[in-house]
């Protein structure tokens, strides 16, 4: 092959190009988020552009927090902790038992499991919302917890993970006299850790930004999580309330940003795998 | 809770279900609209990052990807800012150029580019991460073979890469296909319920949304899903039929 000097310079300057572009394009708002968020309400819209603002000032973000927005970021982490804890430990159990275990009816209940993945929340939140009604747990944190414990997506994963593990080390424990769940809790669920880790944070994150489910299940404002106190927040009287709304967006980001490049490799081999495996 | 028959449904081939069938239409206008050029952009961005033609992999990735993990409520009212009619960044760059200012969230076709925006905005490192990993399991002696036997790179693009990622390319359309009616977070987030001038950004999911839980209509929301499904179900069917059989 012979490469043209010239010809490689231009085609390595566009990819270059286009790579930054993209990611410019993708970390844009971010910056613009901070930025604005401890403008002045008249730097806002500013021409030309202000993006380290003379006046930095914490007012908006004074204003956020006597609204309570740092309750909302309490109630949004507890729901997101609980929910992944709670999801992680139901989807491994099911994925163990279609992963090591036979019965009759197995492949057929999985295939019913899968199927009910094609269903979109849309058909089943009306039906969810009543029992929910009926059951007594409207605003409360149950909904958001509860009903998507143990959920297709998560049995799937875990099933596929699980069953990469030998059979004899199980028959191993149980020659041992281990008992069924004592197999579960003490040589599954370490070798699987890698697995959890990245679905809980596909669940993590999921929870985290979960607007539509606050929505509907949460009616007093002191256990708003954070988009839905995004999205009631007024500004301050006479001013649109940008520079406020930049403040909850940072709030809202930040810790998922922080997560997401601490555990990168886990985030990228959880989606991947449910990709691929998908 | 009574029962009522089919009055639900019939109640949608009436002027009652106008705006149902308005965010069905929605639906299929912003699949045309985003889902072609993610993709393509999403094979292409990951096929660079691939070749090990450029450094900063890593870099690169984490700044592409990092959109997806953030909350699309903070993300859409980022860009109801950058959108701004008047002083929104993107009209000032535009101006800086030398060009009018768009009226983005104003008028029905550019909010619908801006949903597009906010959508690709939030969803094309995903699609790259998972063409990332669909481009592993392409060999890579087959396109070198081909690059000797003197096809361009560009040819090697089309006629190996691209065929051999068919399934995670499927695997994206459909989801893409299932996003593009069930937008929700950022439907609300840059337009509100009431989803832009002439209902432009209703989606199906928001359209369900309000006649449940605005209009508490529940019978009716409820008929709404099913016809919302059954589509979204002939859809995907259709999708694994055209594009799923292997070669």
């Amino acid at each position: 092959m012979i490469f043209n000097r010239t010809k490689l310079v231009v085609s390595k300057t566009i990819l270059y190009g286009l790579l930054t572009f993209a990611a410019l394009f993708m970390i844009l708002p971010f910056i613009w988020m901070l930025s604005t968020s401890f403008k002045p309400q008249d730097e806002i819209f500013v021409s030309p552009p202000i993006l380290l603002s003379r006046n930095m000032s914490l007012d908006g973000y004074r204003y956020i927090i006597d609204l309570g927005v740092l309750r909302s970021l309490w109630n949004t982490f507890f729901v997101a902790f609980s929910s992944t804890i709670v999801s992680i430990f139901f989807c491994s159990l099911g994925g163990y038992g279609f992963a090591k275990y036979r019965f009759p009816g197995r492949n057929l209940l999985f295939s019913f499991l899968l199927a009910t993945m094609i269903i979109p929340f849309a058909v089943t939140m009306v039906p969810l919302y009543v029992i929910v009604q009926k059951i007594g747990w409207m605003n409360t944190f149950w909904p958001l917890i509860v009903p998507g414990a143990a959920n297709a997506f998560g049995i799937f994963f875990m099933r596929q993970y699980i069953s990469t593990i030998s059979d004899e080390l199980l028959d191993a424990a149980r020659i041992d006299g281990c008992s069924e769940f004592g197999i579960f809790i003490r040589v599954i669920l370490p070798i699987i850790i890698p697995g959890l880790t990245s679905l809980g944070l596909i669940f993590f994150m999921s929870a985290w930004n979960n607007y539509l489910g606050p929505l509907i299940y949460l009616k007093s404002p002191e256990k708003f999580t954070l988009p839905l106190f995004m999205m009631q927040m007024q500004g301050p009287p006479g001013f649109s309330a940008y520079r406020e709304w930049m403040g909850v967006a940072v709030v809202s980001v930040l810790p998922l940003l922080i997560i997401f490049l601490i555990f990168q490799r886990r985030f990228t081999e959880g989606i991947t795998a449910g990709a691929i495996r998908g | 809770m009574e029962f009522v028959g089919l009055k639900n449904y019939t109640y949608l081939l009436g002027v009652g279900g106008k705006a149902f069938w308005q965010s069905i239409q929605n639906g299929i206008i912003l699949f045309f609209m985003y889902v072609p050029i993610m993709t393509f952009m999403a094979i292409v961005l990951a096929v660079i990052l691939n070749s090990k033609l450029v450094r900063f992999f890593q870099g690169y990735r984490t700044m592409i990807f990092a959109p997806y993990v953030t909350s699309m409520v903070a993300a859409g009212f980022a860009f109801r800012l950058l959108l701004e009619n008047k002083g929104g960044l993107f009209n000032l760059l535009l101006n800086m150029l030398g060009l009018p200012g768009i009226p983005w969230l104003e008028n029905v076709w550019w909010a619908r580019v801006s949903l597009c925006l906010l959508v690709v905005w939030g969803w094309l490192g995903y699609n790259m991460v998972i063409m990332l990993a669909g481009l592993q399991t392409i060999p890579r002696e087959l396109t070198e073979a081909a690059l000797i036997d003197g096809a361009s790179p560009v040819q090697a693009f089309f006629y190996i890469t691209i065929p051999l990622l068919r399934p995670v390319i499927l695997f994206s359309v459909i989801l893409s296909t299932m996003g593009s009616f069930g937008l929700f977070n950022e439907v609300m987030a840059l337009t509100n319920s009431t989803a832009g001038p002439m209902r432009a950004t209703l989606t199906t999911l928001v359209q369900i949304y309000n006649e449940a839980f605005s209009n508490f209509q529940f019978g009716r929301a409820s008929a709404q899903a099913y016809v919302y499904f059954v589509l979204i179900f002939v859809l995907t069917l259709l999708q694994f039929r055209y594009f799923g059989r292997q070669e």
